[in-house]
Protein backbone atom coordinates (compact mmCIF):
# COMPACT_ATOMS: atom_id res chain seq x y z
CA UNK A 1 0.00 0.00 0.00
CA UNK A 2 1.22 3.46 -0.93
CA UNK A 3 1.38 6.35 1.26
CA UNK A 4 -0.85 9.06 0.33
CA UNK A 5 0.64 12.83 1.05
CA UNK A 6 -0.92 16.33 0.67
CA UNK A 7 0.90 18.93 -0.27
CA UNK A 8 -0.88 21.88 1.56
CA UNK A 9 -0.77 25.80 2.60
CA UNK A 10 -3.73 27.58 2.48
CA UNK A 11 -2.19 30.99 0.87
CA UNK A 12 -1.95 31.00 -2.54
CA UNK A 13 1.11 31.25 -4.71
CA UNK A 14 3.86 29.81 -2.48
CA UNK A 15 5.19 27.02 -4.16
CA UNK A 16 2.40 23.96 -3.39
CA UNK A 17 2.65 23.09 -7.27
CA UNK A 18 6.13 23.38 -7.74
CA UNK A 19 6.88 21.32 -4.52
CA UNK A 20 4.92 18.73 -5.60
CA UNK A 21 5.81 18.35 -9.01
CA UNK A 22 9.91 18.52 -7.53
CA UNK A 23 9.50 16.17 -4.62
CA UNK A 24 7.09 13.95 -6.75
CA UNK A 25 9.98 13.50 -9.71
CA UNK A 26 12.97 13.26 -7.08
CA UNK A 27 11.11 10.08 -5.80
CA UNK A 28 10.69 8.72 -8.87
CA UNK A 29 14.14 9.33 -9.85
CA UNK A 30 14.98 7.34 -6.79
CA UNK A 31 13.28 4.38 -8.25
CA UNK A 32 10.03 4.79 -6.42
CA UNK A 33 6.14 4.71 -8.52
CA UNK A 34 4.80 7.81 -7.91
CA UNK A 35 1.85 9.32 -8.98
CA UNK A 36 1.14 13.24 -8.50
CA UNK A 37 -2.34 14.08 -8.28
CA UNK A 38 -3.89 17.92 -9.55
CA UNK A 39 -6.78 19.02 -7.23
CA UNK A 40 -6.89 22.21 -8.44
CA UNK A 41 -10.09 22.21 -10.87
CA UNK A 42 -10.92 25.18 -12.63
CA UNK A 43 -7.19 26.17 -12.55
CA UNK A 44 -4.90 23.60 -13.23
CA UNK A 45 -1.26 24.05 -13.53
CA UNK A 46 0.56 20.92 -12.65
CA UNK A 47 0.90 19.78 -15.93
CA UNK A 48 2.64 23.22 -17.31
CA UNK A 49 5.37 22.79 -14.43
CA UNK A 50 5.74 19.09 -15.72
CA UNK A 51 5.41 19.12 -19.44
CA UNK A 52 2.66 17.68 -19.59
CA UNK A 53 0.18 20.13 -21.01
CA UNK A 54 -0.44 19.11 -24.73
CA UNK A 55 -1.09 15.26 -23.44
CA UNK A 56 -3.58 15.84 -21.19
CA UNK A 57 -6.34 13.57 -22.45
CA UNK A 58 -9.00 12.64 -19.62
CA UNK A 59 -8.59 13.86 -16.23
CA UNK A 60 -9.62 13.33 -12.11
CA UNK A 61 -13.18 14.92 -13.32
CA UNK A 62 -13.92 12.46 -16.14
CA UNK A 63 -12.54 8.98 -13.75
CA UNK A 64 -14.83 10.62 -10.55
CA UNK A 65 -17.78 10.78 -13.28
CA UNK A 66 -16.97 6.94 -14.75
CA UNK A 67 -16.44 8.88 -18.28
CA UNK A 68 -13.22 7.59 -18.25
CA UNK A 69 -10.80 4.76 -16.77
CA UNK A 70 -8.08 5.53 -14.10
CA UNK A 71 -5.78 4.46 -16.31
CA UNK A 72 -7.03 6.59 -19.47
CA UNK A 73 -6.15 9.31 -17.58
CA UNK A 74 -2.81 8.88 -15.73
CA UNK A 75 0.06 10.43 -17.91
CA UNK A 76 3.53 8.95 -17.56
CA UNK A 77 6.44 11.07 -17.48
CA UNK A 78 9.11 11.05 -20.79
CA UNK A 79 11.98 11.45 -18.31
CA UNK A 80 11.31 9.38 -15.31
CA UNK A 81 9.41 6.24 -16.20
CA UNK A 82 8.00 5.55 -12.60
CA UNK A 83 6.59 8.84 -12.75
CA UNK A 84 2.50 9.86 -13.02
CA UNK A 85 0.52 13.17 -13.47
CA UNK A 86 -3.44 12.78 -12.84
CA UNK A 87 -4.25 15.70 -14.29
CA UNK A 88 -7.26 18.35 -13.13
CA UNK A 89 -10.16 19.53 -15.55
CA UNK A 90 -9.82 23.13 -16.42
CA UNK A 91 -13.33 23.33 -17.99
CA UNK A 92 -15.67 21.58 -15.17
CA UNK A 93 -16.29 23.08 -11.69
CA UNK A 94 -14.92 22.03 -8.11
CA UNK A 95 -17.87 20.65 -7.19
CA UNK A 96 -17.69 18.14 -9.34
CA UNK A 97 -15.33 16.28 -7.03
CA UNK A 98 -17.27 14.33 -4.82
CA UNK A 99 -16.07 12.68 -1.11
CA UNK A 100 -16.83 9.38 -2.78
CA UNK A 101 -15.43 9.65 -6.14
CA UNK A 102 -12.24 10.67 -4.74
CA UNK A 103 -12.36 8.29 -2.16
CA UNK A 104 -12.73 5.88 -5.11
CA UNK A 105 -9.60 7.13 -6.42
CA UNK A 106 -7.51 7.95 -3.97
CA UNK A 107 -7.93 4.33 -3.19
CA UNK A 108 -7.25 3.12 -6.36
CA UNK A 109 -4.29 4.74 -6.81
CA UNK A 110 -2.97 3.79 -3.06
CA UNK A 111 -2.72 0.26 -4.76
CA UNK A 112 -0.91 1.23 -7.25
CA UNK A 113 1.28 3.58 -6.38
CA UNK A 114 4.41 3.81 -3.53
CA UNK A 115 3.61 7.52 -3.48
CA UNK A 116 0.31 9.52 -3.85
CA UNK A 117 0.81 13.20 -3.97
CA UNK A 118 -2.38 15.74 -3.87
CA UNK A 119 -1.52 19.08 -5.11
CA UNK A 120 -4.07 21.19 -3.25
CA UNK A 121 -5.11 24.09 -4.53
CA UNK A 122 -5.21 27.46 -2.32
CA UNK A 123 -8.05 28.48 0.50
CA UNK A 124 -10.06 25.95 2.82
CA UNK A 125 -12.97 25.10 0.58
CA UNK A 126 -14.04 21.82 -0.90
CA UNK A 127 -11.14 21.56 -3.11
CA UNK A 128 -8.25 21.67 -0.48
CA UNK A 129 -10.30 19.83 1.87
CA UNK A 130 -11.49 16.88 -0.33
CA UNK A 131 -7.31 17.06 -1.20
CA UNK A 132 -6.75 16.60 2.39
CA UNK A 133 -9.13 14.28 3.60
CA UNK A 134 -7.04 10.55 3.09
CA UNK A 135 -3.73 11.77 3.16
CA UNK A 136 -1.58 9.64 5.72
CA UNK A 137 0.94 12.77 5.65
CA UNK A 138 1.07 16.27 4.87
CA UNK A 139 3.46 18.81 3.79
CA UNK A 140 2.66 22.20 4.53
CA UNK A 141 4.65 24.92 2.30
CA UNK A 142 5.43 27.65 4.11
CA UNK A 143 7.10 30.97 2.86
CA UNK A 144 8.87 33.12 5.87
CA UNK A 145 6.47 35.66 5.80
CA UNK A 146 3.42 36.35 8.41
CA UNK A 147 -0.20 35.78 6.53
CA UNK A 148 1.33 33.11 5.06
CA UNK A 149 2.57 31.12 8.05
CA UNK A 150 -1.05 32.25 9.85
CA UNK A 151 -2.62 30.43 6.44
CA UNK A 152 -0.21 27.45 7.14
CA UNK A 153 -1.65 27.39 11.21
CA UNK A 154 -5.35 27.78 9.42
CA UNK A 155 -4.38 24.93 7.63
CA UNK A 156 -3.05 22.17 10.34
CA UNK A 157 -5.62 22.55 12.55
CA UNK A 158 -8.53 21.62 9.55
CA UNK A 159 -5.47 18.25 9.01
CA UNK A 160 -6.11 18.01 13.01
CA UNK A 161 -10.03 17.93 12.34
CA UNK A 162 -11.14 17.33 8.79
CA UNK A 163 -8.94 14.47 7.65
CA UNK A 164 -10.25 11.17 7.80
CA UNK A 165 -7.29 9.94 9.88
CA UNK A 166 -8.19 12.83 12.59
CA UNK A 167 -12.20 11.93 12.25
CA UNK A 168 -10.85 8.13 13.19
CA UNK A 169 -8.76 9.42 16.12
CA UNK A 170 -5.60 8.86 14.51
CA UNK A 171 -3.15 11.97 13.79
CA UNK A 172 -1.98 13.16 10.63
CA UNK A 173 1.67 13.03 10.21
CA UNK A 174 2.75 17.07 9.25
CA UNK A 175 5.45 18.48 7.92
CA UNK A 176 7.22 21.90 6.95
CA UNK A 177 8.79 22.56 3.97
CA UNK A 178 9.96 26.46 3.78
CA UNK A 179 9.93 27.87 0.34
CA UNK A 180 11.38 30.52 -1.15
CA UNK A 181 13.80 31.54 1.54
CA UNK A 182 16.34 34.01 1.39
CA UNK A 183 18.65 33.80 4.55
CA UNK A 184 20.62 37.17 3.95
CA UNK A 185 16.88 38.78 3.58
CA UNK A 186 15.85 36.70 6.90
CA UNK A 187 19.18 38.10 8.61
CA UNK A 188 18.36 41.48 7.79
CA UNK A 189 14.61 40.57 9.46
CA UNK A 190 12.70 41.28 6.16
CA UNK A 191 11.39 37.94 6.31
CA UNK A 192 10.92 35.86 9.23
CA UNK A 193 13.49 33.01 10.27
CA UNK A 194 13.24 29.74 10.65
CA UNK A 195 13.15 29.61 13.92
CA UNK A 196 10.30 32.18 14.18
CA UNK A 197 8.67 29.80 11.92
CA UNK A 198 8.68 26.77 13.68
CA UNK A 199 8.12 28.33 16.76
CA UNK A 200 4.64 29.25 15.56
CA UNK A 201 3.48 26.32 13.69
CA UNK A 202 5.36 23.99 16.08
CA UNK A 203 5.37 20.83 13.09
CA UNK A 204 8.61 19.49 12.44
CA UNK A 205 11.21 20.89 9.81
CA UNK A 206 11.34 18.59 6.07
CA UNK A 207 12.88 21.32 4.56
CA UNK A 208 14.64 25.02 3.55
CA UNK A 209 13.89 25.24 -0.40
CA UNK A 210 16.08 28.62 -1.17
CA UNK A 211 14.53 31.62 -3.17
CA UNK A 212 15.76 30.76 -6.32
CA UNK A 213 16.10 31.84 -10.10
CA UNK A 214 16.29 28.24 -11.22
CA UNK A 215 12.70 27.66 -9.67
CA UNK A 216 11.22 29.70 -12.16
CA UNK A 217 13.52 28.45 -14.89
CA UNK A 218 12.27 25.21 -14.88
CA UNK A 219 8.55 26.51 -14.53
CA UNK A 220 9.17 27.78 -17.51
CA UNK A 221 10.91 24.70 -19.20
CA UNK A 222 7.83 22.62 -17.93
CA UNK A 223 10.06 20.54 -15.59
CA UNK A 224 10.78 19.77 -12.50
CA UNK A 225 13.06 21.84 -10.70
CA UNK A 226 14.80 18.63 -9.57
CA UNK A 227 15.20 17.09 -12.77
CA UNK A 228 15.96 20.27 -14.72
CA UNK A 229 19.49 20.96 -12.92
CA UNK A 230 19.98 18.18 -10.47
CA UNK A 231 23.02 19.92 -9.22
CA UNK A 232 21.01 23.11 -8.28
CA UNK A 233 20.76 24.25 -4.76
CA UNK A 234 16.70 24.38 -4.97
CA UNK A 235 17.13 20.81 -6.45
CA UNK A 236 19.60 19.65 -4.00
CA UNK A 237 17.26 20.84 -1.13
CA UNK A 238 14.02 19.18 -2.36
CA UNK A 239 16.80 15.88 -2.75
CA UNK A 240 17.53 16.27 0.96
CA UNK A 241 13.59 16.78 1.34
CA UNK A 242 13.02 13.47 0.12
CA UNK A 243 15.17 11.61 2.08
CA UNK A 244 13.79 12.89 4.88
CA UNK A 245 10.11 11.96 4.01
CA UNK A 246 11.52 8.23 3.78
CA UNK A 247 12.38 8.96 7.32
CA UNK A 248 16.47 9.59 6.96
CA UNK A 249 17.41 12.00 10.34
CA UNK A 250 19.21 14.21 7.74
CA UNK A 251 20.07 18.11 9.37
CA UNK A 252 17.99 20.46 7.82
CA UNK A 253 20.66 23.07 5.82
CA UNK A 254 20.23 25.88 3.21
CA UNK A 255 22.12 24.28 0.41
CA UNK A 256 23.96 27.77 -0.97
CA UNK A 257 23.58 29.94 -4.15
CA UNK A 258 26.82 30.03 -6.31
CA UNK A 259 26.63 33.75 -5.52
CA UNK A 260 28.26 36.11 -6.68
CA UNK A 261 31.28 39.00 -5.36
CA UNK A 262 28.51 41.00 -3.56
CA UNK A 263 26.38 38.18 -2.90
CA UNK A 264 29.99 36.46 -0.72
CA UNK A 265 30.58 39.64 0.80
CA UNK A 266 27.31 40.23 2.41
CA UNK A 267 26.57 36.69 2.87
CA UNK A 268 30.30 36.48 4.86
CA UNK A 269 28.94 39.89 6.79
CA UNK A 270 26.01 38.36 7.94
CA UNK A 271 27.35 35.02 8.93
CA UNK B 1 -16.82 68.52 22.97
CA UNK B 2 -15.36 65.24 21.83
CA UNK B 3 -15.81 62.23 23.99
CA UNK B 4 -13.71 59.42 23.80
CA UNK B 5 -16.83 56.82 22.42
CA UNK B 6 -17.11 53.97 25.04
CA UNK B 7 -16.54 50.87 23.60
CA UNK B 8 -19.27 48.50 23.67
CA UNK B 9 -18.88 45.67 26.60
CA UNK B 10 -19.18 42.06 25.24
CA UNK B 11 -20.46 40.24 28.35
CA UNK B 12 -21.65 36.39 29.48
CA UNK B 13 -24.17 35.96 31.80
CA UNK B 14 -26.32 33.29 33.25
CA UNK B 15 -29.57 32.65 34.10
CA UNK B 16 -31.33 29.74 36.50
CA UNK B 17 -33.86 28.96 33.96
CA UNK B 18 -36.79 26.19 35.02
CA UNK B 19 -36.24 23.32 32.51
CA UNK B 20 -39.72 21.49 31.13
CA UNK B 21 -39.35 18.45 29.92
CA UNK B 22 -42.98 17.24 27.90
CA UNK B 23 -44.34 14.11 27.70
CA UNK B 24 -46.30 12.22 24.61
CA UNK B 25 -49.21 12.64 24.76
CA UNK B 26 -49.46 16.28 24.85
CA UNK B 27 -52.68 16.39 26.33
CA UNK B 28 -52.30 14.31 29.52
CA UNK B 29 -49.38 15.92 30.13
CA UNK B 30 -50.93 19.76 29.78
CA UNK B 31 -53.33 18.64 31.92
CA UNK B 32 -51.07 17.79 34.68
CA UNK B 33 -49.43 20.94 33.81
CA UNK B 34 -52.67 22.88 34.35
CA UNK B 35 -53.30 21.36 37.35
CA UNK B 36 -49.94 22.30 38.60
CA UNK B 37 -50.88 25.91 38.02
CA UNK B 38 -54.03 25.89 39.40
CA UNK B 39 -52.33 25.05 42.91
CA UNK B 40 -50.20 28.20 42.38
CA UNK B 41 -51.52 30.85 40.01
CA UNK B 42 -48.50 32.63 39.78
CA UNK B 43 -45.89 29.35 39.64
CA UNK B 44 -44.42 30.61 36.33
CA UNK B 45 -44.99 33.74 36.09
CA UNK B 46 -41.06 36.15 35.86
CA UNK B 47 -39.59 32.31 35.30
CA UNK B 48 -37.68 31.51 32.25
CA UNK B 49 -39.15 28.37 31.02
CA UNK B 50 -36.78 26.07 28.72
CA UNK B 51 -38.78 23.61 26.92
CA UNK B 52 -36.32 20.11 26.81
CA UNK B 53 -38.01 18.00 23.88
CA UNK B 54 -34.50 15.58 23.55
CA UNK B 55 -35.72 12.33 22.37
CA UNK B 56 -39.74 13.41 21.69
CA UNK B 57 -40.44 12.41 17.86
CA UNK B 58 -42.36 15.01 16.73
CA UNK B 59 -42.29 17.48 13.40
CA UNK B 60 -42.18 20.84 13.61
CA UNK B 61 -46.08 21.67 13.65
CA UNK B 62 -46.51 19.51 16.84
CA UNK B 63 -43.56 21.59 18.58
CA UNK B 64 -45.45 25.14 17.46
CA UNK B 65 -48.60 23.49 18.91
CA UNK B 66 -47.13 23.05 21.91
CA UNK B 67 -45.35 26.16 22.47
CA UNK B 68 -48.67 28.23 21.57
CA UNK B 69 -50.37 25.60 24.07
CA UNK B 70 -47.97 26.88 26.88
CA UNK B 71 -47.90 30.79 25.73
CA UNK B 72 -51.86 30.24 25.95
CA UNK B 73 -51.38 29.19 29.76
CA UNK B 74 -48.59 31.93 30.37
CA UNK B 75 -45.65 29.75 29.77
CA UNK B 76 -43.67 31.93 27.93
CA UNK B 77 -40.72 29.50 26.52
CA UNK B 78 -37.29 31.41 26.26
CA UNK B 79 -35.72 28.41 24.43
CA UNK B 80 -35.90 24.86 23.22
CA UNK B 81 -33.08 22.21 24.47
CA UNK B 82 -32.64 19.35 22.12
CA UNK B 83 -34.51 20.26 18.70
CA UNK B 84 -32.94 19.24 15.28
CA UNK B 85 -32.27 22.91 13.45
CA UNK B 86 -35.25 21.74 11.34
CA UNK B 87 -37.96 22.06 13.68
CA UNK B 88 -36.94 25.58 14.55
CA UNK B 89 -38.18 28.60 12.11
CA UNK B 90 -37.42 31.99 12.66
CA UNK B 91 -41.30 32.75 14.82
CA UNK B 92 -39.88 30.11 17.17
CA UNK B 93 -38.00 30.44 20.50
CA UNK B 94 -34.16 29.62 19.96
CA UNK B 95 -32.29 26.55 20.19
CA UNK B 96 -30.34 26.26 23.71
CA UNK B 97 -27.82 23.54 24.26
CA UNK B 98 -24.80 23.27 26.66
CA UNK B 99 -27.54 23.51 29.84
CA UNK B 100 -25.50 22.34 32.68
CA UNK B 101 -28.20 20.74 35.56
CA UNK B 102 -29.32 22.91 38.43
CA UNK B 103 -30.98 22.96 41.78
CA UNK B 104 -34.56 21.69 41.37
CA UNK B 105 -37.13 24.03 41.95
CA UNK B 106 -39.63 23.14 44.81
CA UNK B 107 -43.25 22.90 43.39
CA UNK B 108 -45.64 24.54 45.05
CA UNK B 109 -47.02 22.12 48.25
CA UNK B 110 -50.41 20.28 47.29
CA UNK B 111 -52.02 22.01 49.95
CA UNK B 112 -51.21 25.41 48.59
CA UNK B 113 -54.56 26.30 46.84
CA UNK B 114 -57.03 25.36 50.08
CA UNK B 115 -55.12 28.10 52.08
CA UNK B 116 -56.35 31.65 52.05
CA UNK B 117 -55.23 33.59 48.70
CA UNK B 118 -51.72 35.75 49.71
CA UNK B 119 -51.41 37.08 46.39
CA UNK B 120 -48.15 38.95 48.31
CA UNK B 121 -46.62 35.73 49.04
CA UNK B 122 -47.67 34.30 45.71
CA UNK B 123 -45.38 37.17 44.27
CA UNK B 124 -42.73 36.88 46.73
CA UNK B 125 -39.45 35.75 44.40
CA UNK B 126 -36.94 34.57 46.37
CA UNK B 127 -33.50 36.26 45.25
CA UNK B 128 -31.35 34.30 43.00
CA UNK B 129 -29.05 32.92 45.45
CA UNK B 130 -25.19 32.02 44.84
CA UNK B 131 -24.83 28.88 44.25
CA UNK B 132 -23.34 27.15 46.41
CA UNK B 133 -18.96 27.09 45.90
CA UNK B 134 -18.05 24.15 43.58
CA UNK B 135 -14.88 23.22 42.95
CA UNK B 136 -14.22 25.42 39.35
CA UNK B 137 -14.29 22.81 36.40
CA UNK B 138 -10.63 23.01 34.33
CA UNK B 139 -10.04 22.24 30.46
CA UNK B 140 -6.20 21.45 29.97
CA UNK B 141 -4.77 21.15 26.23
CA UNK B 142 -1.46 20.34 25.29
CA UNK B 143 -1.94 21.07 22.16
CA UNK B 144 -1.14 24.48 19.88
CA UNK B 145 -4.42 26.17 19.60
CA UNK B 146 -4.38 26.67 15.55
CA UNK B 147 -5.50 29.91 13.85
CA UNK B 148 -9.31 30.07 13.02
CA UNK B 149 -10.23 27.45 15.93
CA UNK B 150 -11.97 28.35 19.40
CA UNK B 151 -12.00 26.90 22.63
CA UNK B 152 -14.99 27.59 24.06
CA UNK B 153 -14.75 27.06 27.72
CA UNK B 154 -17.82 28.44 29.90
CA UNK B 155 -17.27 26.29 33.03
CA UNK B 156 -14.01 27.48 34.48
CA UNK B 157 -10.50 27.78 33.54
CA UNK B 158 -8.32 26.69 30.76
CA UNK B 159 -4.76 25.87 30.66
CA UNK B 160 -3.18 25.53 27.29
CA UNK B 161 0.26 23.98 27.12
CA UNK B 162 1.46 24.80 24.23
CA UNK B 163 0.71 28.64 22.19
CA UNK B 164 -2.30 30.50 20.95
CA UNK B 165 -1.48 31.46 17.16
CA UNK B 166 -2.82 34.42 15.42
CA UNK B 167 -6.60 34.73 14.42
CA UNK B 168 -7.12 32.00 17.24
CA UNK B 169 -9.63 32.40 20.34
CA UNK B 170 -9.76 31.23 23.71
CA UNK B 171 -13.23 31.78 26.01
CA UNK B 172 -13.18 30.56 29.17
CA UNK B 173 -15.64 31.33 32.22
CA UNK B 174 -12.50 31.52 34.60
CA UNK B 175 -8.73 32.11 33.91
CA UNK B 176 -7.02 31.21 31.11
CA UNK B 177 -3.34 30.08 31.42
CA UNK B 178 -0.69 29.95 28.37
CA UNK B 179 2.44 28.32 28.92
CA UNK B 180 3.82 28.98 25.58
CA UNK B 181 2.99 31.81 23.25
CA UNK B 182 -0.54 34.06 23.36
CA UNK B 183 -0.72 35.32 19.60
CA UNK B 184 -4.78 35.06 19.20
CA UNK B 185 -7.29 36.46 21.85
CA UNK B 186 -8.27 35.35 25.10
CA UNK B 187 -11.43 35.89 26.84
CA UNK B 188 -11.40 35.08 30.17
CA UNK B 189 -14.12 35.45 33.14
CA UNK B 190 -17.31 35.76 30.24
CA UNK B 191 -19.24 34.41 32.85
CA UNK B 192 -19.63 37.65 35.19
CA UNK B 193 -15.75 36.74 36.91
CA UNK B 194 -14.52 39.48 37.35
CA UNK B 195 -12.03 37.82 39.54
CA UNK B 196 -10.26 35.85 36.15
CA UNK B 197 -7.13 36.53 34.91
CA UNK B 198 -5.18 36.06 31.93
CA UNK B 199 -1.52 34.33 32.08
CA UNK B 200 0.81 33.93 29.44
CA UNK B 201 4.42 33.18 29.29
CA UNK B 202 5.24 35.15 26.09
CA UNK B 203 2.87 38.12 25.30
CA UNK B 204 1.89 38.60 21.35
CA UNK B 205 -1.99 38.94 21.77
CA UNK B 206 -4.51 40.42 19.62
CA UNK B 207 -6.77 41.03 21.71
CA UNK B 208 -7.70 40.47 25.38
CA UNK B 209 -10.68 40.60 27.53
CA UNK B 210 -11.84 40.12 31.29
CA UNK B 211 -15.44 40.23 32.41
CA UNK B 212 -16.58 42.19 29.11
CA UNK B 213 -13.85 44.72 29.36
CA UNK B 214 -11.02 44.19 26.70
CA UNK B 215 -7.67 45.48 25.71
CA UNK B 216 -6.71 45.71 21.82
CA UNK B 217 -2.96 44.95 20.91
CA UNK B 218 -2.61 48.73 19.87
CA UNK B 219 -3.67 49.50 23.80
CA UNK B 220 -0.98 47.00 25.71
CA UNK B 221 2.06 48.59 27.03
CA UNK B 222 4.45 48.32 24.09
CA UNK B 223 7.26 46.43 26.61
CA UNK B 224 4.86 43.89 27.74
CA UNK B 225 5.48 41.98 24.15
CA UNK B 226 7.55 39.21 23.98
CA UNK B 227 7.66 39.26 28.31
CA UNK B 228 5.66 36.79 30.71
CA UNK B 229 2.76 38.69 31.59
CA UNK B 230 -0.72 38.41 33.50
CA UNK B 231 -3.60 40.48 33.39
CA UNK B 232 -6.40 41.15 35.92
CA UNK B 233 -9.30 43.60 36.35
CA UNK B 234 -9.60 46.40 39.02
CA UNK B 235 -12.58 48.33 38.95
CA UNK B 236 -13.48 49.17 34.93
CA UNK B 237 -10.14 48.95 33.72
CA UNK B 238 -7.75 45.98 32.46
CA UNK B 239 -3.93 46.26 34.64
CA UNK B 240 -1.40 44.40 33.52
CA UNK B 241 2.12 43.45 34.83
CA UNK B 242 5.14 41.18 34.09
CA UNK B 243 5.44 38.20 35.95
CA UNK B 244 9.09 36.40 37.76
Amino acid sequence: MGKVIVVTSGKGGVGKTTSSAALGAALAQNGEKVVVVDFDVGLRNLDLVMGAERRVVYDLVNVIQGEAKLTQALIRDKRVETLYLLPASQTRDKDNLTPEGVEKVIAALRKAFDWVICDSPAGIERGATLAMRHADMAIVVTNPEVSSVRDSDRIIGLLDSKTQKAENGERVEKHLLLTRYDPTRAERGDMLKVDDVLEILSIPLLGIIPESMDVLRASNLGSPVTLADEGSAPARAYFDAVRRLKGEALPVTVPGERRGFFGKFFGRKAA
Amino acid sequence: MLTKPRPIRLKGRSFLALSLAPELPFEDWLAGLDDLAARSAGFFLRRPVVLDIDGLDIDKAELRKLVDELGQRNVRVMGIEGARPSMLGPDMPPAMNDGRPASDFEPPPESEADEPEDAAAVETVIPARQAPAQATASLVVTEPVRSGQTLFFPEGDVTIVGSVASGAEVVAGGSIHVYGTLRGRALAGTASNGSARIFCRKLEAELMAIDGFYLTAEDMEPDLRGRAVQVWLEGHALRTGILG
